[in-house]
């Protein structure tokens, strides 16, 4: 699918406004995924995943930053996530459908934050920017 | 038959109690449109769907929000026969209704959103797991008279 120059927009909108809470959302994110998804743990079998984990809100911290990344290049992001793409294909090869896993994680979180923030409008631009992201890290996979 | 642990079914009554069904259905259904623009393709005759402020306004919207999720309290009512609660309705969205059963987990997920938005703040992540897993339930159930 294609982002519009209003789901560039809002997309960017969003970041702006989370800030420097990316990385607790981040967090936040891997948390419910992991909750709300138990087969997402099976591609963790060597992380503490307990509560409070600081493995989880290391790796929270570095999710949050690429999604802040594509969200800074949100003309190119298979240019910005290109070495993310790379390592997924090559070596981490998470299943394609656990990323929208992810995203449906990363919307909760953004609801229960900032539920003003999340209008329809962004909830549709935040949804298909996350899809956006997930087609461009599974694109070398075969 | 889906196995519910008493702590799911406490986080979904006590989130489903405080839930306003007409503004909640409302919302949903609204979203669920804007958001995945093609399921308007079950409603052509509702009127002004161009806009995401046309969506919101629209009464029809609004009503059919209303009766889907007053629909979905049947199964938070009914947590131990979601199947049996479902059946003629099953029926109807594959007879009558011709709907993708892709589209009830499309709707779920938006659910779940609405939500995270309106209770999730106060909600432990194993909230989002009982949701999406009733919601989860609810659509397989809704599929499951499918021929």
């Amino acid at each position: 699918m294609v982002l519009s120059s209003a789901d560039k927009s809002n997309v960017k909108g969003v970041f702006a406004k989370i800030g420097g809470h990316a990385e607790e959302y981040g967090a936040e994110t891997l948390e419910r995924m992991f909750a709300t998804y138990p087969q997402t743990k099976t591609y963790f079998p060597h992380f503490d995943l307990g509560k409070g984990s600081a493995q989880v809100k290391g790796h929270g911290k570095k999710v949050a930053a690429a999604l802040v990344e594509a969200a800074n290049h949100v003309d190119d992001i298979a240019g910005a996530l290109s070495k993310l793409s790379d390592l997924h294909a090559q070596k981490l090869r998470v299943d394609p459908v656990n990323f929208k896993l992810l995203g449906q994680c990363f919307l909760a979180v953004v609801a229960s934050h900032n539920p003003a923030l999340l209008t329809p409008e962004v909830h549709a631009s935040l949804d298909k920017f996350l899809c956006a992201v997930g087609t461009v890290l599974t694109a070398k996979y075969r | 038959m889906v196995h519910w642990s008493a702590e799911e079914k406490q986080l979904i009554s006590s989130v489903w109690g405080k839930v306003n069904v007409e503004e909640c259905g409302a919302e949903a259904l609204a979203r669920l449109l804007i958001v995945y623009p093609w399921t308007q393709r079950f409603f052509s005759n509702f009127g002004n769907l161009s806009s995401p402020t046309a969506i919101i306004g629209n009464p029809k919207v609004r009503a059919h929000g209303k009766k889907v999720l007053t629909s979905f309290g049947e199964a938070v009512k009914n947590l131990d026969n979601i199947k049996g609660t479902y059946s003629k309705l099953s029926e109807l969205h594959c007879e009558k209704l011709h709907v993708d059963p892709e589209n009830f987990r499309l709707l779920g997920d938006i659910l779940v959103i609405v939500l995270a938005s309106h209770f999730g703040r106060a909600s432990p992540p194993a909230c989002q797991f009982a949701w999406q897993k009733l919601v989860g339930v609810v659509a397989h159930a809704l599929a499951r008279r499918y021929h």
